[in-house]
């Protein structure tokens, strides 16, 4: 097969910044930990007061960071506010108890789907004040565009 | 760029080609169903911008979600399948000859089941039981008579591709050793795409919906079903794009006058296409629990192989113009490109859709590379991204398609009053794409969802600013959807005029001339059994242990959730 010169120079171009472009991402993936949420722990989604869900809240871990367990439903997330200081790291661990939802906060990278029987992972650093507004972004029935929840960061 | 191609020398003669009437008649029905579905489609994407926008409110009767649902489906799913298949069994009539009356037989019967699970699915949601949206997403149940369409919609396509790929391979049988047509190539080349990303949806659908569906089993799998679906679903959006290839490879070429560059670079593709469009669904997932970073990072890898053959096909179609344009008397470095023929919509509307397809790919990049989609994952940038690559890019390579696969399957002409309206069109739907796609992008960065209704969050200011923006408001998404609801109508009109009232007379069925490499097309590209092998081989790799540790190492699965989509 025939390969016109200036289509070797074009492919080699492309395939050439392909590979850079695919190491980038797998070095801020593996060797900075740069992730998408994949968590796999499991639970049973129809038993979740038997699993640490049964109390979902905030717990402090140290100082600045906290963790905070939520269960996301139909239509809403429990808790539906959580409350921290401003420059406090939370670790969201988020299941469903019901269908497939998001826990997704607008304005920042916290954007995870959230499958029943699964355990989804994340973390961000609140740096400034405000209410911050958490919406689930995955179709879960009629009532999906009124889920919502809120996280105030106190000054 | 200086081409030395010796396209020129060789005389530009084509064999008289028709499509046999009987072959035409099984075309048509498909464009039919294609442009009725395309209609009702459209007026549901109107009713949404104009919803999401708070501009109307919905009556009681006619949910948002029931709407999306109808719009995905009968855009995504019927238009373009139908369009699709009405293209092939014209173009293999045409470049391979009339199909044996069984062959055709088999088409009928394949576009009678795919026709009955159509219609069994859009009762469904008329009657608000499937509100499930186009991607059926479990623990949410639609009605089992849904499921049971869906199936017969993929069974009935799988006959009719039967038919077709045995019409193919029946050529290659007659002329050993000659290189195969290359609409014939490409089409195969779509359609075992098509079957074996079918058998994902199949075995989903089949094996764990219909049965929960139906109470014999009272849990599913959830993250199971939904890997089975992007099995598929992924390769579904190369089974949209290919065919409008085929136009770009085979099609335009002649209509500018000239002679595609490259066979052999052009079956590399399609091939390419094949293997590495499959083994990649997790591209959909990357944000969901329950698979592992490494799995997730090696299908971003192969989905990224899909460059390649893109690459290829870019610089075969502007080789091809530039060849023309200067054959044509074009000189120096630009003005061959006033030799093409801007006026002619045959060559503009697929030409806008190319265009489109810069911008669209480059976003594409950014929603596959892992960690970035994180940013835009399931907000309207994605459907800012899909109304541009399908429903622009392939729409408008459609629609050009239209004006000369309309008349020659029903034996009139496109006349220059309709030429004229096929360029009104071609611009009301770019200038409306640009406002609505443009202002999703933007209003995905921001933050705002998709697939969710008219809402404020309780008039939070973040939500608010979303429809206060100068551009990037739903305000400017409902103002490019009635620019294209306008553009769509009109389409829809000449549909109707060049199927029914268009003069009678003959039409030509544009098909490029042989390439000149086509004595020397490497039988290596027509061994489908080692592409096939490599396909299942690189399917198998990418999904196995994945595959077995979501069913092994399983959750308790989830009962029915059918009370919340009513
Ligand atoms: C008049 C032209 C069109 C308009 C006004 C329009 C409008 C819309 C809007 C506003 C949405 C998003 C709704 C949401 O996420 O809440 C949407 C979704 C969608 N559109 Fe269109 N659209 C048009 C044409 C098309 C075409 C031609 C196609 C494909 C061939 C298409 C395929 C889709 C798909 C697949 C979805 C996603 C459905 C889902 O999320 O389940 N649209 N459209
Ligand atoms: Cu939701
Ligand atoms: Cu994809």
């Amino acid at each position: 097969m025939h390969l016109h010169k200036y289509e070797k120079i074009w492919l080699t171009f492309g395939i050439g910044s392909l590979v850079l472009f695919l190491a980038v991402l797998g070095v801020a993936a593996f060797a900075f930990g740069q992730q998408p949420p994949s968590h796999m722990a499991s639970v049973d989604s129809q038993n979740l007061e038997d699993t640490v869900f049964a109390e979902p809240g905030l717990d402090q871990i140290n100082e600045d960071t906290y963790r905070a367990r939520i269960v996301a439903l139909t239509y809403g997330y429990s808790p539906d506010t959580i409350e921290i200081p401003a420059g406090s790291t939370v670790i969201f661990e988020v299941t469903s108890q019901d269908v497939v939802h998001s826990f997704t906060i607008p304005g920042t990278n916290v954007n995870m789907m959230i499958t029943p029987g699964h355990v989804n992972m994340t973390e961000h650093t609140f740096t400034e004040p405000g209410e911050y507004l958490v919406i689930c972004n995955e179709y879960c029935g009629t009532g999906h565009h009124y889920m919502q929840m809120k996280i105030e960061v106190t000054p | 760029m200086l081409q030395s191609n010796l396209a020129y020398k060789l005389p530009l003669t084509e064999e008289p080609a028709h499509v046999a009437s009987k072959d035409a008649k099984l075309s048509f029905v498909h464009v039919v169903v294609a442009f009725f579905a395309f209609l009702i489609g459209i007026l549901g994407g109107l009713l949404q911008g104009l919803a999401r926008g708070g501009i109307i409110e919905l009556p009681a009767w006619l949910g948002y979600y029931q709407i999306l649902t109808a719009h995905g489906v009968l855009l995504a799913l019927v238009f373009t399948t139908y369009l699709i298949f009405g293209f092939f069994f014209a173009g293999m009539s045409r470049t391979h000859g009339a199909f044996s009356d069984r062959l055709r037989k088999m088409g009928w019967a394949g576009f009678i089941i795919t026709t009955i699970g159509t219609l069994m699915a859009a009762s469904m949601i008329i009657a608000n039981e499937a509100s499930v949206l186009y991607t059926f997403y479990a623990p949410l149940q639609a009605h089992y008579i849904f499921y049971s369409g869906l199936a017969l919609f993929v069974v009935g396509t799988w006959v009719a591709g039967a038919a077709i790929m045995a019409h193919y391979f029946q050529w290659k049988k007659e002329h050993p050793g000659e290189p195969t047509p290359l609409f014939g190539f490409m089409a195969t080349a779509t359609l075992i795409l098509w079957v074996v990303a079918g058998l994902g949806v199949a075995a989903t659908v089949l094996g764990q919906m219909l049965p929960w569906a139906l109470g014999m089993t009272d849990e599913i799998n959830v993250l199971l079903s939904r890997t089975l679906f992007w099995y598929f679903g992924h390769p579904l959006v190369y089974f949209w794009i290919m065919p409008a290839y085929m136009v770009w490879y085979l099609v335009i070429p002649k209509v500018i006058g000239g002679r595609l560059f490259s066979g052999s670079l052009a079956r590399l593709a399609f091939i390419l296409f094949l293997l590495f469009s499959i083994p990649v669904g997790f591209h959909h997932q990357l944000m969901e629990a329950g698979i592992t970073e490494f799995w997730k990072y090696i299908q971003t890898v192969l989905t990224f192989v899909v460059v390649v053959p893109s690459l290829l096909t870019a610089f075969s179609i502007f080789a091809t113009f530039e060849q023309t344009g200067r054959e044509q008397g074009g000189k120096g470095l630009f003005s061959w490109i006033k030799k093409l023929p801007w006026g002619d919509v045959r060559f503009f509307a697929p030409f806008m859709g190319m265009l489109v397809f810069i911008p669209a790919g480059a976003g594409g990049l950014i929603n596959a590379s892992f960690q970035l989609n994180a940013v835009v994952h399931n907000t309207l940038w994605v459907v800012g991204h899909f109304h541009l690559t399908v429903g622009t890019t392939v729409i408008l390579t459609f629609f050009g398609m239209a004006f000369w696969l309309i008349p020659v399957i029903t034996g009139r002409r496109l006349t220059k009053s309709m030429n004229r309206s096929g360029m009104v069109t071609t611009w009301l739907w770019t200038i409306g794409m640009f406002l609505m796609s443009g202002a999703m992008h933007i209003l995905g960065l921001f933050g705002a969802p998709r697939r969710t209704a008219y809402t404020t969050y309780q008039d939070h200011p973040q939500a608010m600013s979303w429809f206060e923006g100068i551009f990037a408001s739903h305000i400017t998404v409902a103002i490019g959807g009635v620019i294209l609801t306008a553009a769509g109508i009109l389409m829809f009109y000449n549909f109707i005029y060049l199927a029914w009232f268009a003069p009678k007379g003959e039409t030509e069925f544009p098909m490029t001339p042989d390439p000149d490499d086509t004595p020397h097309t490497p039988a290596l590209l027509e061994n489908w059994k080692l592409w096939i092998g490599i396909a299942v081989v690189l399917i198998l790799f990418a999904y196995t242990i994945p595959i077995y540790d979501m069913i092994v190492n399983a959750p308790p699965g989830s009962p029915a959730f059918n009370n919340l989509i009513r």
